[in-house]
């Protein structure tokens, strides 16, 4: 605490905007955050990962700081770090690490070692994962939970095998409906619910859903899943699953806690192409897809830029559909201009913007809203839900000019 | 005696790692419990991150869910204890 109280009073203000790197950015941490989370939050590098905000210890959960986006591809050692459960396996312990496959709805249990994995047909895909409560600590009124700010998403290139091809060694029987993954990690108290996820056979069976043993050319980091986790692109954190240990096929909708009781937000509120239905309940639904959404990298919220105009640069993402716009307002939302685009890594991925602000002096905001493809566009106001999911707002930052 | 006891339980079971650093909670009553109680299954900034915006309300609603959703074993008299605790002390101001 006291580390990171010294590093904002050194940082913050007029230095903060000409000090690129980690410790600026964590001085800079969004005031609307819980005051709590802005004293606890400092920059940690745990293991195999390079200065990260550290939100809590022990499950570790640590974010990527704003400078970790300055580039559409996140690097495996500044990705973010999300464990519900503190029992996380060492690499010792996952060296004869190896993958079962069954359940009541598959014809045969396999077993798979991580070579029998590699050996079959490799794919590779660019696709975000993005905690389902990212930016829960800008919810207004605050809702409990782990506060995270903007940084709990990362944009990755994930190679492996399609679950759908690995599905097929065991055989699918007629009758399934979902498909049940869980991992290594576990609980401290026998009494806490495994860590257990399922997904519609549909989703099971597309080809974008991999279970993934490399990330961005390299062995997945551990705190990312090592060696192999789920890959749903399009979908929350949630879903992607790490240290994938068993997978079932089953024949009725999987009741477990992280299902049933977990990670549900109000039926109906968040639109999506692929409803979960069999973990529909009257009144709420599982999250599942990305809501469209953007990320101002910079200039940062505060800092001093000179009077001959600027650049504001960001990335914008959704679902699934790709982006099909970012705009941007001077004028507090009563105007909107197109910012400028970068390179296309794919309709999972992050989408790189650019937009250049005219000469100009004193206080400026920017507005940064994306529209996906789908027509989808970031709200002027936070759509409430008991979680704190889903959090899409159109960003702002405020900067001093001349 | 009993704090002391289940520290000690929990300090096996607990998972070592290794960047962990201490979180002290504010000294007040009640703190012990939370330290015996709540320690073994995550750190304590969990607390502090959650603050100050929970309500009596909030803080018991908080316990509950440690308890029933995910098996804390706390005892009814030590529950009582640690929600009072933390609305004193992490409540909404």
């Amino acid at each position: 605490m006291l580390a990171a109280t010294t590093r904002r009073s050194v940082l913050l203000g007029s230095a903060a905007a000409a000090l690129a790197g980690p410790r600026a950015f964590a001085a800079a941490l969004n005031p609307a955050l819980p005051a709590g989370l802005r004293e606890e939050a400092v920059i940690e590098s745990p293991a195999g990962k390079r200065d990260l905000l550290k939100l809590t210890w022990r499950p570790p959960n640590y974010e990527t700081p704003l400078d970790g986006f300055t580039t559409p591809i996140t690097a495996n050692d500044r990705f973010f770090v999300r464990y519900h459960l503190a029992n996380i396996p060492t690499k010792a312990e996952l060296a004869n690490w190896s993958l079962s496959i069954g359940g009541d709805a598959a014809e045969q249990e396999v077993k798979l070692s991580l070579a029998d994995l590699k050996a079959l047909p490799a794919t590779e895909i660019t696709a975000i994962c993005q905690c389902a409560g990212n930016r829960r600590g800008l919810f207004t009124p605050h809702v409990p939970g782990v506060e995270w700010g903007i940084g709990a998403m990362g944009n990755a290139v994930w190679r492996g095998v399609r679950l759908k091809d690995v599905l097929a060694k065991a055989g699918v029987k007629p009758g399934a409906v979902e498909v049940t993954v869980r991992g290594a990690d576990s609980a401290v108290v026998e009494a806490t619910p495994i860590f257990k996820k399922s997904i519609p056979l549909d989703r099971a069976m597309d080809d974008t859903v991999l279970l993934a043993y490399a990330m961005n050319g390299e062995d997945l980091p551990l705190l990312n899943g090592y060696p192999v986790r789920l890959i749903v692109p399009g979908w929350t954190g949630t879903y992607w699953m790490k240290h994938v240990t068993r997978i079932e096929v089953v024949s009725k909708p999987f009741d477990g806690f992280w299902m049933a009781k977990g990670y549900r937000v109000p039926k109906g509120v968040f639109g999506t192409d692929r409803p979960f239905t069999s973990q529909d309940n009257e009144k709420t639904s599982p999250v599942t897809e990305l809501v469209v959404n953007s990320l101002i990298t910079a200039p940062l919220d505060g800092a001093k830029v000179g009077g001959a105009g600027f650049a504001v640069q960001g990335l914008a993402w959704d679902g699934g559909h790709g982006i099909a716009r970012v705009e941007v307002s001077l004028d507090a939302g009563a105007t909107w201009q197109a910012a400028t685009l970068g390179e296309d890594l794919g309709r999972f991925a992050f989408r790189p913007w650019s937009f250049a602000v005219p000469a100009g002096s004193g206080s400026i905001t920017v507005l940064a809203r994306a529209t996906a493809t789908n027509g989808a566009t970031q709200p002027a106001k936070l759509v409430a839900n008991p979680a704190g999911y889903h959090h899409n707002v159109i960003s702002t930052v405020t900067v001093a000019a001349g | 005696m009993k704090y002391l006891l289940a520290t000690t339980l929990l300090a096996f079971a607990a998972p070592a790692f290794a960047d962990e650093q201490p979180v002290d909670l504010k000294p007040a009553p009640g703190l012990e419990a939370v330290n015996a109680n709540c320690g073994g299954c995550h750190s304590l900034d969990y607390v502090r991150m959650n603050a100050p915006f929970l309500s009596a309300d909030g803080w018991k609603a908080e316990v509950g869910k440690m308890r029933n959703a995910f098996g804390a074993p706390i005892a009814d008299a030590d529950a009582a204890v640690i929600q009072k605790y933390l609305t004193e002390n992490y409540g909404a101001n």
